[in-house]
């Protein structure tokens, strides 16, 4: 009896030494209000303070429409996370502000993730995403029947003047309210994620990303002249409605009152729900190729972190397939590799929603990586909200332009 | 003639409350269609939007969207915060800013005036301009407390509550009232050989009802729809308010049912608040003519 005790005694001393000698990694997530979202990353945290003695990860969520600020208000107060979160294209900017440090983890476990999900700026990693997302343009095999139109493919999706042909062709057949929803009534990031691909699929872009010292000539060249006129035409034509209700935007495509959405992957199973023949077409091709965005949340470590090894060795942990998998299965989100696709009933070969990994793979061009993007996407939105409205195109894009060259000046050229 | 005149006054009132329900039912609109909404499933809920269902508890009825609310967020934990943080930043702005206003008004002392228009001038300053200075400076600040000496305020009741306490609108208030009060009192009190503090608590306070009133509403109005300010403070989910917890509800596809639902829940202090004190909040406005 007293050997027992002995031996409990001994072992309840070796695991509490064992539990003190973690030391604590702080993180915070932008998954507060997503159960889903939360449990699986907290499974990932649960598996990875038990499968080592070295760290102990500690979460804190936060709701995403303020995770940013959050952050900002940390760094500020010199009280950021060891391992925080990041949407892609903002992660440039965090950066360059002195909030995250380059990720110190061996880049060869990370050779086969989609090129959207990994942050590189200034030739160092610093952010890997478990996942990425796609836009696509939805609608139905039936509607591409009954109104003859030839299905494109990644290998040739539509040009242009058949894009317009099929709107076209919508429109005539009086069967919905609009022939396209572009999502108008998303706000925000929407508009650079969704809609620059267009601008940059015309051959212009939001800044010249060879300096990403100017935007002139690329948000306001003939490229992006020819851009803006179509955009406007969208509206003016009746193609696309300017200004839409959020309704419309989350149950329009059901409720068959567009022939065409273009929406995200995280969207594509309620289309599919909706209506078995629903089909997610590649994006059209304006010119300079074809053309989506890319990018999502990623994992990254904060300039302030004192145990960049024990954040690291966290992130590198989280990157396997089998999370990966994980959380594609909670969110719907594009796994990150191909084999962790595979263990995907909705991304494996054949899947119905495989055709979002191959756009991810084949056609995504991340937001301009720049530190100066998060005021460029605002200035970007803005002028694609005026121009739908009717401002007028060259006006509208040169000032675009100006605002952003005031910007990327007033920072130094954000150390490009 | 006389008939003909009580006619006439019947249906100058019927007029007058007439008017006076229209007017009632556009401010209770919101309200109801928030109660309404907060039942019925979001789909629903924005196709009835569009009509007047939305303001009838009609279609597929139920409490699931409290249940959600409460799975997707804290719910409890946010209001507990906010009605702690609520309600001790008023009483001691009550306290603070009373005696602050007793002293300009009623005590002599040099430089009052400059002082009471510099306090004022502080209404010009909205709270973004000062918010980044607030913050590193509570990010640096000692605190003496169960743990012994720590530095830095942040996530804790405190950081939400002490910045707030005095105000110049608060101040202001008190002044205006004080004013108006018979100053023969305050003078009688002074030769029977009372203390300052005496006459501040048995005269001044005792006559001060609807200006408290008024005081602690237009505070709790304040300090309950903080946003910036403790989500800039509070990095832990246990110290945030209701306002930072509305932000759990607006995921990518928003549900607006627990977004109702959840509006509902938190809307229920302030009205129960602003019921108890409303007739002193109501005689202070006609006394004052302070808009609310």
């Amino acid at each position: 009896m007293t050997f027992m005790k002995m031996a409990a005694s001994a072992a309840v001393l070796a695991w509490a030494s064992a539990a003190q000698a973690q030391e604590t990694l702080s993180m915070w997530y932008h998954g507060a209000g997503n159960e889903v979202e939360l449990k699986l990353i907290n499974e990932v945290i649960s598996d990875f303070n038990a499968s080592q003695s070295d760290w102990k990860v500690e979460l804190q969520s936060f709701p995403q429409a303020a995770y940013n600020d959050s952050v900002v208000a940390g760094a500020l107060a010199g009280n950021l996370p060891d391992i925080l979160d990041v949407d892609g294209p903002n992660m440039p900017n965090w950066a360059w502000a002195g909030y995250m440090q380059p990720l110190p983890i061996d880049e060869s476990k990370i050779a086969s993730f989609l090129p959207g999900t990994k942050g590189i700026w200034d030739g160092k990693l610093y952010s890997i995403g478990l996942w990425d997302a796609a836009v696509a343009l939805v609608t139905r095999q039936s509607t591409l029947d009954e109104l003859g139109l030839r299905k494109p493919t990644v290998e040739q999706p539509w040009t242009r003047d058949e894009f317009m042909a099929a709107l076209d062709a919508a429109k005539a057949a009086g069967k919905w309210e609009y022939p396209l929803d572009l999502g108008m009534a998303w706000t925000g990031e929407w508009y650079p994620y969704a809609f620059s691909p267009f601008l940059q699929s015309f051959g212009g872009d939001i800044v010249d990303r060879s300096t990403y010292k100017t935007a002139e000539g690329a948000l306001n060249g003939d490229a992006a002249l020819a851009f803006g006129e179509w955009w406007q035409g969208l509206f003016q034509n009746g193609y696309a409605q300017a200004t839409q209700d959020p309704a419309d935007r989350d149950g329009g495509f059901a409720a068959g009152k567009y022939a065409f959405s273009w929406n995200g992957n995280w969207a594509a199973l309620g289309a599919l729900a909706a209506f078995e023949d629903t089909v997610f077409l590649p994006p059209p091709d304006f010119g300079a190729g074809p053309k989506i965005g890319g990018a999502s949340w990623q994992f990254g470590v904060s300039a302030t972190s004192k145990h960049p090894e024990g954040a690291a060795a966290f992130i590198e942990f989280a990157l396997q397939d089998k999370y990966l998998a994980a959380f594609s299965n909670g969110i719907g989100l594009i796994p990150a590799t191909p084999t962790a696709s595979e263990m995907v009933d909705n991304y494996k070969s054949g899947g119905p929603l495989a055709v979002f990994g191959e756009y991810s793979s084949k056609m995504a061009l991340v937001r301009p990586v720049t530190p100066g993007y998060v005021v460029q996407a605002k200035v970007f939105e803005k002028a694609l909200a005026d121009i739908a409205n009717g401002a007028d195109v060259a006006a509208t894009l040169d000032a675009a332009a100006d605002e952003i060259n005031a910007d990327i000046e007033k920072n130094g050229g954000y150390g490009h | 003639m006389a008939m003909i005149s009580a006619d006439n006054r019947g249906l100058r009132l019927a007029t007058r409350y007439a008017v006076l329900v229209l007017i009632a039912l556009i401010f209770v609109f919101p309200l109801v269609f928030m109660v309404m909404s907060s039942l019925k499933p979001s789909q629903q809920l924005l196709e009835d939007s569009a009509n007047l269902r939305a303001f009838l508890p009609v279609g597929d009825i139920s409490f699931d969207n409290y249940t959600d609310a409460f799975r997707r967020a804290p719910v409890a934990t946010f209001v507990f915060n906010s009605v702690l943080v609520t309600g001790v930043t008023v009483l001691l702005s009550l306290l603070i800013c009373s005696a602050a206003g007793f002293a300009f008004v009623f005590v002599d002392w040099k430089g009052r005036n400059l002082l009471l228009a510099v306090l004022l001038a502080t209404l010009i300053l909205p709270f973004e301009t000062i918010a980044i200075p607030m913050l590193l400076m509570v990010a640096h600040l000692p605190w003496i407390g169960m743990e012994g000496l720590t530095w830095g305020w942040l996530n804790s009741y405190r950081v939400q509550i002490i910045p707030f306490i005095a105000d110049g609108l608060t101040v202001f208030l008190f002044v205006q009232y004080f004013k108006d009060l018979p100053g023969e009192l305050i003078e009688a009190a002074r030769v029977e050989g009372a203390s300052w503090g005496q006459i501040y608590r048995r005269i001044v306070m005792p006559l001060s009802g609807p200006i408290l009133a008024t005081a602690a509403i237009l505070k709790f109005l304040v300090m309950y729809n903080q946003y910036l300010w403790p989500l800039m403070v509070t990095q832990e989910e246990g110290y945030r308010p209701v306002m930072v917890g509305l932000q759990y509800f607006f995921q990518l596809n928003v549900a607006w049912g627990e977004v109702m639902a959840y509006l509902s829940l938190i809307t229920v202090p302030v009205l129960a608040f602003y019921l108890y004190l409303q007739k002193a909040f109501i005689a202070s406005i006609a006394s004052t003519g302070v808009k609310g």
